[in-house]
């Protein structure tokens, strides 16, 4: 079943068009990581997504229902069922508040005060694996890796049924990313949610998601599984995104494709292919703009897809 | 064999915290050869920005030097007045940041920083504007001339941090302290950043202290790599010793715990369960105690030294002292 389903998505602040249409969905359980450098637009497609960005054009359907574009009161009772993890776990959560404070915040505006509130924060602290006197704490006080599951613990109190993560492991060091996406896959087999996962970092990609898109200028460039995309990806930026990750092995052979130049400005973008101007193996019929070619749930938009 | 150009023997630096002493480095000590890439690895913690703020002497008010000595070139830094320092800085030492927003002035244009930078030089401005020209041209940005016109704000982070690590080299300093430069960036600009320092390297031949978090950068880059942990060093070796023959539980579990290790999708990704200790009690025996999967009895007693473990390789460990006659 097909819990949220994005199709032609466009986002523009002013002049600038930030998301050019994006399609895509996500089935109920399943686990799905959007890839992408600064600039692609990951943020500001979860942000819409959550009714927090705004998106002038095409649909988001959740359980059947257009959510875009809802006023706030209308996009209240939604937001129960989704969830948004921000990037910052410290800022994100309000410095007054106590850790319990924070956690239970989410009743608080949902109306849901007849419950006991204290032990609803208990709960939620023993789920995301933080001692129950956690409670009484400051966002201050707590480290890179506690505010990380308290922002887990904030976001999964209502039980929602969509968790959307933007970049869920950034700034931690791997001896705790380790935890995190452990914790975020021990809670979804629990919960039977589904997540959508921002992130840059290919290697954790691997780990989580059943399958994955990767977004170039405010647009998906290829999507498929996660084992497609890994093993035989066949966009040309895909290949340099795969290729880039420094892997912890000094004899590592590299087969590098170095892109040339940085990515374009969303201002001046490139006309036909938007990513020919970094390709390497960029042609004259890449002046066209490239159709979306959907070929057993592999799709990539690129006249010369690499085999 | 020369003289290193950089031995640090010993340091040990205290914060004064309202908690108490924090110990913030133990008793460090590694070289860094004349022309040698050395990459120091270790987690937020573990005393990566104290010990550049040691090397450079810009140490915070409240820190206590309580043992060690940094030799420079031969020079005992720890002696040297604030003018000798002064002078070294970005001359024979440079540094790059994290961040290259944060390290260039966002009002003033590049060029005119990078004149501003070579202020020691008694040459006219108009050769100290073509060593702009040239040096922006060697780290790859074209059309130099144009560009040290414009303002940070219209270049995009790999880009900055291009021109800090050019600012950095202008005065070809002996030794480049580099602090996660490539942390902020996109891993595309990552690896473009790493490929830049190796062949600068390879031009000018100075010395790299390169510092960082990710395993992958720094099998990449350094010749030589050395771990720390909670204000200590556990173990440094060549970077073929330290990544295929890890003879510290710290290092092995850093090791296992990166993800790009990991080739095919694991449902549970490997951790170093528990925290860095409370570096402001005193802790008794090995550092590394609380969160090691093989500890035995004497790493509660007593704080392990170094062993060699193999070929200019050393571990602070006493699971390998058992191997070697006491």
């Amino acid at each position: 079943m097909t819990l949220l389903s994005v199709s032609n998505l466009k986002t523009s602040y002013g002049k600038t068009t930030v998301l050019t249409g994006v399609s895509f969905h996500i089935d109920e359980g399943e686990t799905y990581a959007l890839v992408g450098e600064s600039g692609s637009g990951k943020t500001t497609l979860i942000r819409a997504i959550a009714g927090l960005a705004p998106a002038q054009d095409g649909l988001i359907l959740f359980q059947g229902k257009n959510i875009r574009g809802l006023s706030d009161r209308k996009m209240r009772p939604f937001r129960k069922d989704i969830s948004l993890m921000f990037q910052d776990p410290v800022g994100s959560l309000s410095p007054r508040l106590t850790v319990g404070g924070l956690i239970t915040e989410p009743y608080r505006i949902q109306g849901m005060n007849n419950r006991d509130l204290n032990a609803e924060a208990i709960r939620l602290l023993e789920m995301v694996g933080l001692p129950a006197d956690m409670a009484g704490r400051y966002p201050f006080q707590l480290s890179g890796g506690q505010a990380r599951r308290v922002g887990v613990a904030r976001a999964l109190a209502l039980e929602p049924k969509l968790l959307l993560a933007d970049e869920p492991t950034a700034g931690l060091d791997v001896s705790v990313q380790g935890e995190l996406l452990n914790l975020l896959n021990d809670l979804r087999d629990q919960l039977g949610l589904s997540m959508l996962i921002i992130t840059h970092n290919l290697n954790i990609v691997r780990h989580v998601s059943d399958r994955m898109g990767i977004m170039y200028l405010g647009q998906l460039v290829e999507e498929g599984t996660t084992e497609d995309v890994f093993h035989h990806s066949k966009h040309p930026y895909t290949r340099a995104l795969l290729s880039a990750s420094p892997k912890p092995d000094p004899h590592a052979k590299m087969d590098r494709i170095i892109l040339q130049g940085d990515p374009p400005s969303l201002l001046k973008r490139p006309s036909g292919c938007e990513f020919r101007s970094r390709c390497p193996f960029a042609k004259d019929i890449c002046k066209e703009k490239p159709e979306w070619n959907e070929t057993h749930g592999h799709n990539v938009r690129c006249f010369i897809p690499l085999s | 064999m020369t003289a290193p150009l950089l031995q640090i023997d010993g340091v040990t630096i205290d914060y004064n915290t309202k908690k108490g002493n924090l110990r913030a480095l133990r008793d460090i000590s590694f070289d860094v050869n004349k022309g040698e890439i050395v990459g120091i690895v270790g987690e937020s913690g573990c005393g990566k920005s104290t010990l550049i703020s040691t090397i450079l002497q810009l140490l915070p008010q409240n820190a206590e030097w309580k043992k060690g000595a940094i030799n420079f070139k031969g020079k005992n830094l720890i002696a040297c007045s604030e003018k000798e320092m002064r002078d070294m800085r970005g001359k024979d030492i440079s540094v790059i940041f994290q961040d290259p927003m944060q390290s260039l002035n966002p009002v003033i244009t590049i060029g005119r920083q990078m004149v501003d930078i070579q202020h020691r030089s008694t040459s006219p401005y108009v050769e100290k504007w073509q060593k702009a020209i040239d040096m922006l041209s060697m780290v790859g940005i074209a059309d130099a001339e144009t560009r040290l016109k414009q303002h940070p704000f219209e270049f995009s982070g790999g880009m900055l941090q291009r021109i800090a690590i050019a600012m950095a080299l202008m005065s070809r300093p002996d030794l480049l302290i580099a602090d996660e430069p490539t942390t902020a960036l996109d891993a595309t600009l990552e690896v473009e950043i790493i490929k830049r320092l190796k062949d600068l390297h390879k031009e000018m031949g100075c010395s790299i202290l390169f510092i960082s978090h990710h395993l992958g950068v720094i099998a990449e880059l350094c010749q030589r790599v050395v771990v720390m942990y909670a204000g200590s060093v556990v173990e440094f070796g060549s970077v073929d010793e330290i990544f295929f023959n890890p003879k510290h539980p710290y290092t092995r579990r850093l090791i296992e715990c990166d993800p790009g290790h990991i080739k095919e999708r694991a449902k549970r990704l490997p951790t170093i369960p528990g925290e860095i200790p409370d570096l402001t009690e005193a802790l008794e025996g090995c550092i590394f105690q609380e969160r090691c999967s093989e500890i035995i009895a004497k790493c509660k007693i007593s704080t392990p030294h170094f062993v060699s473990v193999g070929q200019n390789h050393q571990a602070a460990c006493w699971l390998n002292h058992n191997q070697e006659p006491e």
